[in-house]
């Protein structure tokens, strides 16, 4: 029943094992890396968007043709967010941002295609990208201010007996950024693919059901195609969702002091 | 991966796959991932054995995939990275900026350019200006001196034209003066004559006479 197992798609295959870490040289054991359908769109997200920016810009114009554009705008997008969220001093950010922005819109707009993996539906992926920014967020925040970085836990303006409310809070919601920033991301593209299947696989299942599941197979059809609608909708704004937090994150790093 | 490794797993007895996750723990560490390895191992063999055969833990929670993904996450990630901060977005940087300073140097061409042709503008009217000034003037002159021209020739003219005047007034009173100088002796002749056709001849003297005192009365 793979072709209506709405969890069968998430299964990420071997195509080439390549090499084992520690363990004993039995099956399971040892950290196993091989290349797998998700390494394969993962390569994929990143040949298109290079491919797509590198190039879509040889030319050079100074008045640009609609490839270019796009690319422009795309910078142009992600710039400004950049530039709003974090000020000037965050445009040296700029190029992880476009990244991070870059790399889940194209994952999350390939996964839209039938039969394609969806790398971010993989709670280590969003997770890994997460820690990145919390990472650079905290490095870069102690590089730039020292011992001020922690000034972010202690809001200005606030009388000294809440402090010892406030100051918990503020460290707890800190904490738990990487958690809920790589959570939404994951549970947007997970539950999106997994309710698409399950409606796309009633109409499978009606539909064998003779004259009138054929006819009730509509109902679920016309849910399916609102919700691949829906899905590129959800796709695109949990990219710009995840860069922007992003953004939000690394003005912390720079202007500790809110 | 998944799949076959919990098959496989799920065959061999629990105890053994425990006992590999220890002696993992135990082997020496050679990578320092290799620490992650025993709860990886651990709960392989407790889900496994847990599960049903061949269905294995959901997909997207399933440990034993995590090091490929990582490991291509990196390296994809890392290379897009490099892409994008040294190619892409440096050259895309750059049109945008070759863009600004091209319209900034020709809306720059245009303002000089408008003030060229403004002082242009200004330069010509100054210049009309001028010349109409300058063409006033030269009326003016002209016309003032045609004036005093036409007024020297006319004063000259009625100069002449009154002296004439003057000396025909003369001329006149002069003939007049002198015909009344031939009047006296014009009567003079008349009455001799007249005299004569009447008494015959008298002296002259005494006509003449005769006349002046008649004249006279």
């Amino acid at each position: 029943m793979a072709g209506t197992d709405p969890i069968h798609q998430f299964v990420i295959e071997d195509m080439f094992p390549l090499f084992t870490v520690g363990g004993d040289g039995t099956e399971g054991s040892g950290l196993h890396f091989a290349f797998t359908n998700s390494s394969l769109f993962m390569v994929a997200t990143v040949a298109i968007i290079s491919l797509y920016l590198i190039l879509s810009t040889g030319a050079q114009r100074v008045v640009p043709g609609r490839a270019q554009l796009v690319s422009e705008l795309l910078y142009g997008f992600v710039a400004n967010m950049v530039r709003s969220a974090a000020g000037t001093q965050g445009m040296k950010f700029f190029p992880l941002v476009f990244c991070l922005f870059a790399f889940i819109l194209t994952a999350n707009m390939l996964g839209m295609v039938p039969y394609f993996f969806t790398v971010t539906s993989h709670i280590i992926v969003t997770f890994a990208l997460s820690m990145l920014v919390f990472l650079t967020v905290i490095i870069y925040g102690f590089y730039k201010n020292g011992p001020k970085f922690l000034k972010l836990f202690v809001p200005s303006g606030i009388p000294g007996y809440i402090l010892p409310i406030v100051v918990p809070i503020e460290f707890i919601s800190f904490m738990s950024r990487p958690i809920s920033l790589s959570v939404r991301l994951f549970g947007n593209v997970l539950a999106g693919h997994i309710t698409l299947k399950v409606f796309t696989g009633f109409i499978v299942t009606m539909s064998s059901l003779g004259f009138l599941g054929i006819l009730g197979s509509a109902l679920p059809l016309i849910m399916a195609i609102a919700l691949t609608g829906l899905e590129f909708l959800v796709g695109a704004v949990q990219a710009y969702v995840f860069a922007v937090l992003t953004c939000m994150y690394l003005n912390d790093a720079i202007h500790p002091s809110h | 991966m998944v799949t076959q490794a919990f098959a496989q797993e799920a065959v061999t007895p629990t105890e053994e796959n425990l006992d590999n996750a220890t002696d993992a723990t135990h082997g020496e560490p050679v990578v320092g991932l290799t620490g992650q390895d025993d709860p990886t191992a651990g709960t392989h063999a407790t889900t496994a054995a847990s599960e049903d055969h061949g269905s294995g833990v959901f997909p997207p929670f399933d440990p034993a995939t995590f090091p490929s993904q990582l490991l291509w996450l990196t390296i994809t990630f890392a290379l897009l990275y490099l892409l994008m901060s040294r190619v892409a977005l440096p050259r895309i940087g750059g049109i945008l900026e070759n863009r600004k300073a091209l319209i900034d140097a020709d809306l720059a061409a245009a303002d000089a350019s408008r003030e060229k042709t403004d002082a242009a503008i200004a330069a010509y009217e100054a210049a009309l200006a001028e010349a109409k000034s300058k063409a006033q003037g030269i009326a003016n002159t002209t016309r003032e001196s045609i004036q005093s021209d036409l007024a020297a020739k006319r004063s000259a003219v009625e100069a002449d034209l009154t002296s004439k005047v003057t000396a025909a007034e003369a001329r006149i009173s002069a003939t007049k003066t002198e015909a009344l100088t031939h009047v006296d002796e014009i009567a003079a002749d008349t009455a001799q004559t007249v005299v004569t056709q009447l008494i015959g001849d008298i002296p002259t003297d005494s006509i003449r006479a005769a006349v002046a005192k008649a004249s006279k009365e």
